[in-house]
């Protein structure tokens, strides 16, 4: 349980997962420490996401080993998860919200579950965290009736609820303006700062990558393709980092990622198919 | 069906051990799904008993009219409409109507991440999500079936008193002196198998539901056909067990 400064929060060996014949996660293997705010960067559909899923432990690896507070979790079961869960809060790429529950409903609910906190209690730390994504007073609102970035903010809200020791955003900024966007990662400064968070955060916002990162990673064809600090990845000389930190169309990242090899039998002919599908009533 | 055993065998712990163990489960999930399962189904479940009744007296009337003896009307409308019709089409209605909406709604829940952001916030899905409909259905899919025999029988004896002179009294005498109290009970054993097959199925489907919109009305029409056909052949295996081992 005890995770001292230099023992790994997480450490990731070997992790392997296919979908099909295919390997999203190609032998990745990473560590991440105390304090650090770890970006991890890639081009869309290069399992960002399926990586954080992994880790948090709602998916399971092919083969692989993850450990999180020095505890190995791929073997673990629901129950024993919990422990680990109540530990970090996760911010997932859709928000994740509860349709059926207000925002606020939503922030309470992890310390409903998991605390003892009076209802008076628990109002006052929901109004808390909301102000500080700048939402204050949406406590009434539902899901449904607030736009996609303040949908990505209560998401955070709720993911810190518990003040975890362990945040995972999955695009924490996407959808937010470039003001909210320097609201969201001056918190996460704050956190990682000042409380000694350590927080994993997805992105492909560029400046605000290089605003929060400690260290950088960037994905590509399921494992690792460059790592360092925000320096040394600015300075790299991999024509793929440049071109992705740079934002350019024409450079070495692959625009499709071709799925041929691996399915023959459904990529052949796809006009075909669809003709058939929707035109075979037609006299 | 791993996955529907494995969803009944967490069931049974959430319900029966969970709560020893001091995991209570909260009470206002609860009564807010008996009111959605239940409660907003009662106009449906008394239009549907109205007509059975109706028809069943109307049906027996023709047929007994030739015996010259209608005076068992009464008889045999109760002991329809307690031992088969009322449990069946009642959980007919509540299959298409309940049963589907939370097979839609939990599969929408599915596919976009919510519960996996309740696994991750270390709420267990199964307590939280199912725990609450199931105890719903349970109470409600009987309650709607005693309302409706209530409903059914007195649209039994609007035909009698309309169309064959009956009085009141004569009624429910003849009522009361075809069915015993096993009929009712027979009733009550079988909506609670129902609506423990119709919620469990239901979950099932929605709980896991692959890929998006498409997935979750596959999982609807699912929870629709396998609770329907799940439902008529307990009904049988009851029936058999109840009335004809005896
Ligand atoms: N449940 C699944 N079944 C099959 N394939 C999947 C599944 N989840 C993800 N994939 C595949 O894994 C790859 C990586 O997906 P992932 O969601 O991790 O991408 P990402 O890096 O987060 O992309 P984005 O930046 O667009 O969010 C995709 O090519 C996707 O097709
Ligand atoms: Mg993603």
């Amino acid at each position: 349980m005890n995770t001292t400064a230099d023992q790994p929060v997480i450490e990731v060996a070997d992790l392997y997962r296919t979908f099909g014949k295919r390997a999203v996660i190609n032998h990745l293997s990473l560590e991440i420490y105390r304090g650090e705010t770890l970006v991890i960067m890639g081009g869309s559909g290069c399992g960002k996401s399926t990586l954080l899923r992994h880790i948090i432990g709602v998916m399971k690896p092919t083969s692989g080993s993850i450990k999180i507070f020095g505890e190995e979790t791929t073997a673990m079961n629901e129950r024993e998860l919990t422990g680990i869960r109540r530990r970090f809060g996760m911010l997932f790429q859709s928000g994740a919200l509860l349709a059926s529950l207000t925002v606020g409903e939503n922030v309470a609910l992890p310390l409903i579950e998991h605390t003892k906190l009076t209802p008076d209690e628990i109002e006052q730390v929901v109004k808390d965290k909301l102000e500080i994504v700048g939402l204050k007073g949406f406590e009434r609102m539902k899901p449904a009736e607030i736009s996609g970035g303040m949908k990505k903010r209560v998401g955070l809200a709720r993911a810190l609820a518990l003040d975890p020791e362990l945040l995972f955003s999955d695009e924490p900024t996407s959808g937010l303006d470039p003001i909210m966007t320097a609201v969201v990662d001056r918190l996460t400064l704050d956190l990682t700062r000042k409380r000694g968070m350590t927080a994993v955060v997805v992105t492909h916002d560029m400046t605000s990558a290089f605003r929060i990162a400690t260290r950088m990673i960037m994905l590509g064809r399921g494992s690792i393709i460059a790592q360092g600090t925000p320096d040394e990845i600015r300075n790299c000389d991999n024509p793929e980092v440049q071109q992705f930190i740079n934002g350019e169309a024409d450079g070495p990242v692959p625009l499709n990622i071709s799925q041929d090899e691996d399915h023959p039998h459904i990529a052949p002919r796809p006009l075909v198919t669809a003709r058939g599908r929707f035109h075979n009533k037609t006299p | 069906m791993k996955n529907y055993l494995q969803l009944n065998l967490s069931l049974l712990y959430w319900v029966f051990i969970a709560p020893f163990k001091g995991q209570f489960f909260k009470l206002s999930p609860i009564i807010r799904q008996m009111v959605f399962i239940g409660v907003r189904a009662v106009p449906m479940v008394a239009l549907t008993a109205l007509t059975i009744g109706i028809t069943l007296a109307m049906q027996s009337a023709r047929s007994l009219q030739q015996l010259g003896a209608e005076i068992y009307v009464p008889n045999l409308v109760t002991v329809a409409l307690l031992r088969e019709m009322g449990p069946v089409l009642i959980a007919v209605i509540v299959i298409g109507r309940s049963g589907s909406a939370v097979a839609a709604e939990l599969g929408t829940m599915k596919v976009s991440e919510e519960i996996e952001a309740l696994e991750v916030m270390a709420i267990n899905p199964v307590r939280f999500l199912i725990v609450p409909r199931f105890l719903a259905m349970l109470v409600m899919l009987p309650a709607l079936i005693i309302l409706g025999n209530y409903v059914g029988i007195f649209g039994g004896w609007l035909v009698c008193w309309l169309a064959l002179d009956f009085n009141v009294a004569g009624f429910i005498l003849g009522a009361l002196e075809s069915s015993d109290l096993w009929d009712l009970y027979s009733g009550v054993v079988k909506s609670v198998v129902f609506a423990w097959l119709v919620i469990t199925i239901a979950c099932n489907a929605g709980m896991h539901v692959e890929g998006g919109a498409e997935g979750v009305g596959q999982a609807t029409t699912k929870s629709v056909v396998h609770g329907l056909l799940a439902m008529l052949v307990s009904n049988a295996l009851l029936t058999v067990l109840f009335f004809f081992g005896r």
